[in-house]
């Protein structure tokens, strides 16, 4: 249910002026004031700091908490209900949680890089113990016992035997107070935990298997119209000229052109496309380099933006080290551009009401597009809310607000709503893509298996996943930037997936190359305790020391860790006629430490091994001048039930270490598991993603090492 | 459900019978049974997430066979029976296959959920007590990118179990 607006977001008004009861009646708010990391909000006012939450119990007895992340598929709806349910004693079905609604969400950076849990969990605990230490100190004046001795239980306030009771909502009737709570609070440590941590079913599971769950291109409002956004037909094209003319006369037609901008809004999707396609545009193109031109393109095109995402680390004399290594390996590792594919594709319904406009947007960062709305409309932030409803998955995929703006634009122009969504070949034509990543990798170890020499150079791909695990005294591992011809950005664990790619494969030659077996040789070069303990789990549980070489059959292991997280993931391969392998089995072994909604994380490590396993085996966007050449679902090839293999999955819970995230870690040894695996399988040492040519392993290395 | 008796139905009015509900679909015989479910009759369950017959999400049933809604005309559906995730609860009484996926929460985002639940549902009634190779197959034009399809097997699998069980109870 969608709440009034507030006079201003809250988020942009200073704590003691935010209408808080305005919107939700009478009752007490606890709220968090996060850390002032202030962001640069501008537009006057308040400046938004990052993270915070707030909960009301009101006197209604309903119990709301808000927090600025938005739920992508990745479950963090539930499992963020059950730490507020927890604070207050109460079954999660009582929680009501929203999500990313800027108007009344505390602001977020957005929902990426795995923060879910470890931005929002800590603020929604305290805000929410907040509150319960508030209620506790009514219910003792009521009582007429001590705050200490007052119990909870499932929503009301008991005197210590019980005797007397009065439920929170009588507690707080007549109240309007707000408290800020003190961070960390009072909060429930994971051991104690009897609400979080337990198996618990999503509430609004009948909401999903009915198809009443509402997701961003389902929402309607009265008389909304479609809109179409004319877009280039390849990277790379600018607008020359228009011609409008034969819309001239079109009453049921909405045309906006302004600059490079035109659009149109009819009132069924079939009308506004047909009325785009009597656009006459000619386009203005500059030559973009093609697939056998791409490699040397981002080595000669170094960029200078996104300063955050490059890592330099140096220690000791790795050019030495290497000349002097008992064994060494160098080669250079590929992984190819690829596309998010969430099954919902952009979009999003904006309607506006005086100078104000509201957008229902599919979106891992609803304040960001908040900010691009604003500024593309060249209005403040204040008069844009976007609501996030639920969102069919994003995997990095949905940063950008761009069919938001182009919605509030045509909503202007036509007088009304209008929905603007992406059809899938758009999706692919005109999303952005995880880049393609080149690595060059030179590493040596001495003849017991000690690793001593490691240089490791990205290009393209990004920083995340450059840091190693293992100690080697001489090392120098870096990456740049490029300026990609096709556009690209955030994925599910980022570059990580590249970079454990690379490292991992390296390691696994090292190890045969020193005739050792590849789980002792990194359990003697980890330098990590805790993913010493998920390799040796995934060693044990992946039955590791039992295998028994077969022709035609292969196994292989590997680690890595990332955003807090521990993985390891064994794959067993099977060859088959053709050189066609089946992946028969992965495990994966996860540990991000303690465990706040079991089988969620369960199924989070089950989707993102299976995912890896499409960028592991095939997935691969073509392309050609700027045109994107396989924009289908029958040509862009991702996992499917034929491809599933046995996938288990062990979860190491340790309560003793906060909760981290779990969306992406899984997601990172399955790569180069299964390249080994194949390895051994086939004889061939595979150095680029994807692994298969048309579905077999390629009879000699795509890469040869160098 | 014959053409006669109506009063003024356009020329190209197409009569089908969506959910149990006769409805008429005027104006546009070309359009796609997905586009009319989702613009014209507002169910919004039977999601679109490819156009050509690759993704499973508009899986609807005509006359109790799953079909891809995005893949046959409204011309095509006159005079047929349709059901789309909408229609298959009775009530509050979930279907087996709808109280299979929700109890075990065999899904993340759940955009493919309604489509796997009507697939699952048309697979059932062809084959009661699926073998796992079986509700690979059925399933294999179903997309799931975010759950990694282990749950979902289960939950067919308990699906049928649901069905075995009720049939007991009402025998
Ligand atoms: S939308 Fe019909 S199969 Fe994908
Ligand atoms: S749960 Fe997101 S596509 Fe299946």
């Amino acid at each position: 249910m969608t709440l009034e607006r507030p006079s201003r977001p809250w988020d942009r008004t200073p704590p003691k002026e935010r209408g808080y009861f305005e919107v939700l009646g009478d009752g007490i708010l606890c709220h968090v004031l996060p850390r002032d990391r202030t962001t640069g909000g501008g537009g006057g006012g308040w400046s938004p700091p990052s993270g915070g939450a707030w909960v009301h119990v009101g006197a209604d007895g309903r119990i709301r908490a808000f927090t600025g992340k938005a739920e992508v598929g990745q479950g963090t709806h539930t499992a963020l209900s059950l730490v507020v349910a927890e604070e207050l004693r109460v079954p999660v079905a009582r929680v009501e949680l929203t999500m990313a609604d800027t108007d009344l969400s505390p602001w977020d950076m957005g929902t990426f890089g795995s923060r879910s849990m470890p931005d929002a969990v800590p603020p929604l605990q305290a805000a929410a113990a907040g509150a319960r230490e508030e209620l506790a100190s009514l219910a003792a004046a009521r009582l007429l016992v001590s705050a200490g001795q007052v119990r909870f239980e499932d929503g009301v306030a008991l005197s210590p035997e019980g005797g007397h009771r009065v439920t929170y909502g009588e507690l707080v009737r007549g109240l309007r107070k707000t408290v800020v709570a003190s961070t960390p609070g009072r909060t429930t440590p994971a051991a104690d935990w009897k609400t979080a941590g337990q198996p618990a079913v999503d509430p609004a599971a009948a909401d999903v298997v009915t198809g009443r769950r509402v997701y961003a291109s389902d929402v309607r409002r009265p008389g909304m119209w479609y809109g179409v956004v004319l877009l280039p037909p390849n990277h790379g094209a600018e607008l020359a000229s228009v011609d409008t003319s034969a819309l001239e006369g079109e009453e049921e037609v909405r045309l906006l052109h302004d600059g490079p901008f035109v659009a149109v809004a009819a009132p069924t999707p079939w009308d506004a496309r047909r009325a785009l396609r009597k656009v006459r545009a000619t386009w203005r193109s500059t030559p973009q380099p093609g697939e056998p031109e791409i490699e040397a393109y981002l080595r000669a095109h170094p960029s200078h933006g996104d300063h955050w995402d490059v890592e330099k680390l140096a220690e000791g004399d790795p050019a030495r080290a290497l000349a002097e290594a008992a064994v060494s390996v160098r080669a250079t590792y590929r992984t190819a551009y690829i596309a998010h594919t969430p099954l919902e594709p952009r979009a999003a319904v904006a309607e506006w009401e005086g100078d104000r406009v509201t957008i229902w947007l599919g979106s891992q960062t609803p304040f960001r597009g908040r900010d691009h709305v604003a500024g593309g409309l060249g209005i403040p932030p204040e008069r844009v809310r976007v609501i996030v409803p639920f969102t069919g998955a994003g995997f990095g995929g949905k940063h950008g607000g761009d069919v938001a703006l182009a919605a509030a634009r045509l909503s202007k122009a036509a007088g009304r709503p209008v929905r603007v969504a992406f059809t899938r070949e758009e999706e692919f034509q005109h999303g952005y893509l995880r880049p393609m990543s080149i690595v060059d990798v030179a590493a040596g170890a001495t003849k017991d298996g000690l690793l001593t020499a490691w240089t490791f150079h990205n290009v393209n791909g990004g920083a995340a996943g450059i840091r190693s695990p293992y100690s080697i005294p001489n090392l120098q591992a870096d990456n740049e930037l490029s300026d990609s011809p096709l556009p690209q950005g955030p994925y599910r664990a980022l570059a990580a997936n590249a970079n454990n790619f690379a490292r991992e494969s390296t390691v696994d030659e090292l190890a045969s190359l020193v005739g050792q077996d590849p789980v002792a040789f990194r359990e003697k070069n980890l330098a990590d305790e805790r993913l010493r303990t998920v390799l040796r789990t995934a060693a044990e549980r992946g039955n590791w020391t039992s295998w028994r070489p077969s022709p035609g059959r292969g196994h292989g292991i590997a680690v890595g860790f990332e955003k807090g997280g521990r993985v390891a993931t064994v794959a067993e391969v099977t060859l088959g006629p053709d050189r066609r392998p089946h992946v028969d089995r992965l495990l994966t072994v996860f540990e991000a430490g303690a465990i706040v909604h079991p089988d969620n994380l369960q199924s989070q490590v089950e989707g993102a091994t299976v995912m890896a396993l499409g960028g592991a085996l095939f997935e691969e966007i073509h392309f050609d001048g700027g045109v994107i050449t396989n924009r289908r679902l029958s040509e862009y090839r991702v996992p499917r039930f034929s491809d599933l293999p046995r996938v288990e999955v062990v979860l190491l819970d340790r309560k003793d270490l906060p909760p981290g995230g779990a969306g992406e870690t899984p997601m990172i040894a399955v790569a180069p598991a299964v390249a080994s695996a194949i390895h051994e399988a086939s004889g061939v040492r595979l150095r680029s993603l994807p692994l298969l040519r048309d579905g077999k392993v390629p009879a000699a290395p795509r890469s040869p090492a160098t | 459900m014959n053409g006669a008796g109506g009063a003024a139905v356009a020329t190209d009015a197409v009569r089908v019978v969506v959910n149990g509900r006769p409805r008429t679909l005027e104006r546009m015989p070309e359009r796609s049974l997905l586009q009319a479910l989702r613009t014209e009759l507002d169910l919004m369950g039977t999601k679109y997430g490819c156009g050509e017959g690759q993704c499973g999400a508009c899986t609807v049933l005509m006359d109790g066979k799953a079909v891809h809604a995005c893949q046959v005309s409204v011309k095509e559906v006159g005079g047929h029976d349709i059901v789309t995730v909408e229609g298959l609860a009775r009530g509050d009484e979930l279907n087996p296959a709808q109280q299979a996926f929700a109890e075990l929460g065999a899904f993340q985002c759940g955009f493919c959920t309604p489509g796997m639940v009507v697939g699952t549902t048309a697979l059932l009634q062809r084959t009661p007590s699926p073998s796992e190779a079986e509700v690979r197959e059925a399933l294999e034009g179903h997309l799931c990118r975010c759950c990694g399809y282990t749950k979902v097997l289960r939950a067919v699998q308990r699906a049928s179990e649901i069905s075995r069980e009720r049939a007991r109870r009402s025998a």
